[in-house]
Order: C-alpha cells, then structure tokens, then sequence
C-alpha cells in the first residue's frame, strides 16, 4: 500500500512503561513498537488495562507521575519525545502538533465557562485570531461539529449541554487547535448507538475537512469496524496483532484477536451462550513468560508458556505476535465463528 | 389461539411525571407493555427516553401520574397494603445501570448482598443469612471468601456479579435489569449476558432488560419495546422487529448498531429519525396499533397503510 512507503508522521519503538506503586514495580507497557502513516486512522483495540491509554499518554507527556518511560523511543518530527523532561518542551506538542479526546467529556470542559469562551481560547491561542475574527471563527466550529443555532449555544454553559453535545465541543476544541494527530481515548463509551455512531462519523469528517491522522481508542472492536485503516490489538502491555481493518476481521491470526471477536454480542446465536474469555489478565506486577494470553488460550502450545513469540509478518501490512505463525508450529484453524464472519463477510446478518 | 401464557407484569397506560404540578415533565408518556411469565422483555431508547424511569415507576420508587402496573394480576401502583408492599419489595428486584457507583462503598459485601433481607417482618438467624449470602455468592461465580472485603477491590464484571447477587438473594420472580452490561468491558459483558441466562433457565425468572444497544437486546431478548422521549413507539418480537421494524425511529436504532464487518459498515446507510417527518395533527393523530398478532406500532391511519406495506 502506497502509504506505507511514506515516512510514519509517528514511530515509536520498542516502548516500556513501568509503574512504581507501593514499593512494587508494575510494567505496563511491555516493549511495544508502532508506526503511524500521516493522515491514517489506526484503532488501538484492547480490554480494560491492557495499557492502551498509557501507551498514548506517554506521546504527550501525560503519563502520572509514578510512572516513567524506562526504554524505547517515540519520533515525531525529527525529534525523540522520550527526552522530554519539562513541561516547556511538552507544550509544544500538546494540542497545538497532538491533540487528545478523553472518554468523560466532563472533565476536560470547564463547567465554570461558557462553552464558546471556551472554543474561543483554543482559537485564539492557536489560530492567533482576535475579537470578532476569533468569535465567527468559533461560529464556525460549532457548527462544523454540527451544533445548531451557534450564537444562542456560544453562551451556554456545559451543563446545558447533552452528554453527546458536550463530546462534539471537545471534539471542536481539539480540532480548533488544528493538530497534525487526533487521539480520541473512548470517544464514545459513554454514550447510546445512535450518539455514537454520529461522533464517529463526525470525527471521520473533521479527519477528511483538516487531514489529520487519528488514532482510535476503544475495547469494543465492533466499533472501529467503520472508522479504522489499520488496527492495533494490545493484551497485557503488548500489542499482538497489527494489520488492516479487513486483515484483522477477516483473517486475525493471534487467539486474543479471536477471543475478542468472538465474545461480540453480535456474532451470538440466539439461545446459546455467548463465547466468554476464560480467567483474567495477568497480573503485570510479576514478569511475564512465554505469551501473556497463553494461561486463558484452551489450545495453546506448550512453547507458549515458555518463550515470548517474536512478531511474525503475515502480509506485509499484517503482523501477529504469536507462535502459530511459526513455520513449525501445528495447524490451528480459528474457531468457528470467526470463519463465519469471514465467509459472509459484507453481511454478518445474510 | 388464544395466548396461554401468563401475564406476571403488565403496564396499562402508565404516565410518571417529574417537576412541579403547575409545569410537570413528562417522563414516560402513556406507555402500555406486558411481560410474559419467564420471558426476557426487552426495553430499548435513546439516552433520557424513560427506560429508566419505567423501572423505577415498577418497583414503586417513582410515583405514577396515571395508568395501572399490575404484578401477578394485583395493582401495585398508587397506595397498597403494607402486605402487598412488603410482597413485592422482596419478588421485585433491580440490577442497576452503573456496577461503579451502585454499589455502597463503605459496606462490606456481606451487608450489600444481604441488605434486603433486614426488612421488617423478615425474621433470619444469623447463621441462616451468612449460608444465604454465601449460596447468593457461589450462584453468581464469585468466592465465599469474598464476602468480607469492600467493593473497591473488584473489577467492573465482579461489582455486577454483587450487583446480582444482592438482588438474587430476595429469590425474586421478576429482576429489571437496568443496563447491567453497558459499563462493562466487551470481555466481561459476554461472561455477565451468561450468568443472566443460565440463572432464568435454572429459576424460571422473568426480565425486564433495560438497553440502549439493539445488538445486545436482539440476542437476549424474547420480545422488544423501542422507546423514544417517555413514548412506546413499537413492541414485536425480537426476530420480527428485525426482520420488520416499521415506525422510522426504530429503523434508524437498527441502522445505527455497529457490525464487526468492515465491508458491511462501510456500505451502512445511517438513517436520522426526524420526529417531524410523521406530520402529526388534530386530525392526524397516531394511535397504538397491531398491525400483525403480536406486532404494535404508533402509528396514524395514512401510516398504518404505508407500514402495511413494507410487510
Ligand atoms: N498511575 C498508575 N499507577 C500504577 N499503575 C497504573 C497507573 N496508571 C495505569 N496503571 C496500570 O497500567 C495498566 C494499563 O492501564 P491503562 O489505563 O493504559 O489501561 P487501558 O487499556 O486504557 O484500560 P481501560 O480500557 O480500562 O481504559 C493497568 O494495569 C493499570 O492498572
Ligand atoms: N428524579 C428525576 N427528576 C427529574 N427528572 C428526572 C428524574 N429522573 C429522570 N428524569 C428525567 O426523565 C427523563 C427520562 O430519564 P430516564 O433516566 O428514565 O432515562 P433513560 O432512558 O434511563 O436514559 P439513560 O439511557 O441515559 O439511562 C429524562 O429527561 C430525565 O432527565
Ligand atoms: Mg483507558
Ligand atoms: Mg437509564
């Protein structure tokens, strides 16, 4: 694919994160490396803890502060943000070059204000307009996010917003910065189908209309189905599985990616158990061995338990960290369901 | 042939109300439903539509501005005996929205499971409520053990599982449960959907299941109410709604649900429900209609022969 011989806008390699809490020593991100192409949109897919939300704070500076980046690199534009150290340094990347999107619009709106002060800021700290210039400006974002009637909503205050207006003028914030990288952490969790389905479709314009490269956070692989070029797929620290959006529903490879795929509700069949995930994730306190989804794998190999798999390169676009990909390992053929979705592939409800 | 089965719920034109007499808000707005002995009915809308606010209006925490709910054929709206009350206070109960914030924090797990069986006129030893709590327990997956440590050192899917043994422990007939997945990772969710099913196969229980997301709701549900701002827009069963949703809000939930299927998704057609599309007036109003046995719509008479179409 063509955008893959572009240079990535975003390379990081290698990545460890680990976390100090009460004298004992927590890895959450276990030597991770992803390439970001310019104006792509990659989802990062994974359940609660898998690290997902570390992994982007730590290109923004955000990480708490018992928590600190102990090898790799992240590369942005010439530069290795892992040596950052001050919040100078940072404020050159936050917002005005990445821009994040956070779960609970709540707590990145400031109830106090009006919600057109608030765009406004953004507006003119980044867009270096002023005065009327800056307030039609801000007129225009309320309504690119699809806000109507702007100048009465310029005076409201969020509480007078609905939870899905609210995540709009978060979107319209980050956007009014005019960022190169969007991040949106659980853009929509918090809010119904429909909602939700236009905050996606709402991100993709705004994606398209500034050509910016997103990157998509959720747990719920149904919902990137629409939204992603690539997906990422993170268990444990780690991310196991990387390709296209079609590679990854139409022919996912590591037994995590498949047990996520099965456990969605829409691929059950009507009175029989949903497919369920066996035990919980590993404990990350303690070192990990072999590959960290091997104790909840019914069929896994015994060099699972032993040795951490290496990347296995399936296309050249398609990578799974598992050893079934390995030239010796036994044919395991992915469970039923997920041929289904493969075989009607277009129309899961054929 | 007549319908045998029996009614343990029903709901006959039930209006709740919020705010003062002189400006009330309506929250529920004439909504008629009944649930089936054993059935899992479920209850679909947009956030804010009243899915909520019917289950609570059931269980008596709301009061109701006009209508009837009955349970087991006896009216249970409106002033009842203390017999009656304490009756259904122990064969109703309710799973809630949010496993993160329903459960009381500073309360052992121990008190929360069993927090319903102190009520008056509930005589238990001691030793009868630890045996009752640990069965509750064990019938939702979780240890004995765990009865002695606080809600904070549980995961979402383990708060829930509380969540349904506090309200199993009551031995109820009827659970409406509120959203009990939406919180939960998709992981967790699969394993929760299980545990709700298994338990109405082994008790014969009956559901009231409260969901914004169709693709959980089709799965679970024998029968499904779509909702929308306190107005009961269409009933079928589930397969049926699926295969035939008429009134225009319920297509644009069905085209709004997401599909693991990149091809599918990006051929999707979103359809927006504009309320004003139905051009409702004096002489046009729309009225409860079953258009097929079991199949009912809100709908005007024009309309009606347009969805007979669609058929
Ligand atoms: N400040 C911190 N101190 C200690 N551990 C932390 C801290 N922040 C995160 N962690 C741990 O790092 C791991 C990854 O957390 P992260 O928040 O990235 O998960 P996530 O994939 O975003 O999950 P979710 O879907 O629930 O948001 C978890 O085990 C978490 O407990
Ligand atoms: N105690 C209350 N006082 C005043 N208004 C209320 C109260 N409870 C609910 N409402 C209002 O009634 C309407 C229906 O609310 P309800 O909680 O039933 O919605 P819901 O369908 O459960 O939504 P969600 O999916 O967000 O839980 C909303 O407009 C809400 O603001
Ligand atoms: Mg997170
Ligand atoms: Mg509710």
């Amino acid at each position: 694919m063509g955008e893959q011989l572009q240079n990535p806008i975003l390379s990081i390699e290698d990545l460890n994160v680990k976390f100090t809490l009460r004298g004992q020593v927590l890895h959450a991100i276990r030597g991770v490396s992803l390439d970001v192409h310019p104006g792509e949109s990659i989802a990062i897919v994974g359940e609660s803890g898998s690290g997902k939300s570390v992994f982007v704070k730590c290109t923004m500076g955000l990480l708490d502060a018992n928590g600190q980046i102990t090898g790799g690199a992240i590369r942005y534009n010439g530069m290795d943000l892992t040596s950052f150290r001050t919040d100078e340094d940072w404020l050159k990347i936050r917002g005005r070059e990445i821009a994040m999107v956070f779960q609970d619009p709540m707590t990145s709106l400031n109830p106090l204000k009006t919600i057109g002060k608030q765009i406004q800021e953004a507006v003119e700290l980044h867009q270096g307009l002023k005065g009327a210039a800056a307030y039609r400006a801000v007129l225009e974002v309320l309504s690119d996010v699809g806000i109507d009637d702007a100048p009465r909503r310029y005076k409201q205050y969020p509480h007078e917003f609905s939870g899905g207006m609210r995540q709009r003028v978060v979107i319209a914030i980050a956007v009014a910065c005019r960022p190169r990288i969007l991040i949106c952490d659980e853009p929509t969790t918090a809010l119904d189908v429909t909602i939700q389905t236009q905050i996606l479709e709402l991100i993709k314009a705004m994606q398209k209309k500034y050509n910016l490269t997103t990157i998509y956070i959720t747990h719920d692989l149904g919902v990137v189905a629409n939204v992603a070029d690539r997906i990422a797929v993170m268990y444990a620290g780690d991310i196991v599985e990387v390709g296209t959006c079609e590679e990854v529903f139409y022919d996912p490879r590591h037994p995590y990616t498949w047990a996520l795929l099965s456990s969605l509700p829409q691929l059950g069949v009507k009175n029989e158990p949903l497919y369920a995930i066996q035990g919980t994730p590993p404990n990350l306190f303690h070192e990990i061995r072999g590959d960290a989804f091997a104790p909840r794998n019914p069929r896994a190999l015994k060099i699972d338990f032993l040795e951490r798999p290496p990347m296995f390169a399936v296309t050249q676009t398609h990578k799974a960290r598992t050893w079934l990909l390995d030239p010796r390992a036994p044919q395991v053929a992915p469970p039923e369901h997920i041929r289904a979705l493969r075989e009607k592939g277009g129309n899961p409800y054929a | 042939m007549p319908d045998q089965r029996k009614k343990l719920v029903e709901v006959q034109d039930l209006t709740v109300q919020f705010g003062s007499r002189r400006h009330p808000f309506t929250a529920v707005d004439h909504a008629s439903f009944h649930i089936y002995q054993g059935e899992t009915f479920g209850l679909v809308g947009e956030s804010g539509s009243g899915k909520t606010t019917i289950g609570r209006a059931i269980i008596r925490i709301h009061p109701t501005a006009s209508g009837k709910v009955l349970f087991d054929g006896k009216q249970i709206n409106g002033p009842i005996s203390r017999e009656l009350d304490r009756e259904v206070t122990r064969r109703i109960q309710m799973i809630f929205q949010d496993p993160m914030s329903s459960l009381n924090e500073r309360a052992k797990v121990d008190y929360i499971v069993s927090e319903g069986l102190y009520a008056p006129g509930r005589k238990i030893s001691e030793a009868q409520r630890r045996e009752m709590v640990d069965k509750a327990l064990c019938d939702v997956g979780l240890l004995p053990e765990f009865a002695s440590r606080f809600p904070h050192e549980f995961s979402g899917g383990q708060r829930q599982r509380i969540g349904i043994a506090r309200a199993l422990i009551m031995e109820p007939d009827f659970i409406i449960a509120d959203e009990p997945i939406s919180a939960l990772d998709v992981s967790i969710r699969a394993q929760v959907l299980n545990l709700l099913s298994q338990l109405q196969k082994e008790r014969g229980l009956t559901y009231l299941f409260i969901a914004h997301d169709l693709s959980v709701v089709r799965f679970i549900c024998d029968r499904i109410a779509v909702i929308h701002k306190g107005k009961i827009v269409e009933l079928a069963e589930s397969e049926e709604l699926f295969a035939h949703p008429l009134h225009p809000y319920t297509r644009a939930l069905l085209s709004a649900i997401p599909q693991p299927d990149p091809i599918a998704e990006r051929n999707k057609k979103l359809l927006v429900y504009d309320p004003a599309c139905h051009r409702y007036s004096e002489t046009n109003r729309p009225g409860w209609e079953e258009i097929l046995p079991g199949h009912f719509v809100l709908a005007s008479r024009e309309e009606l022969e347009e969805y007979r179409e669609l058929l």
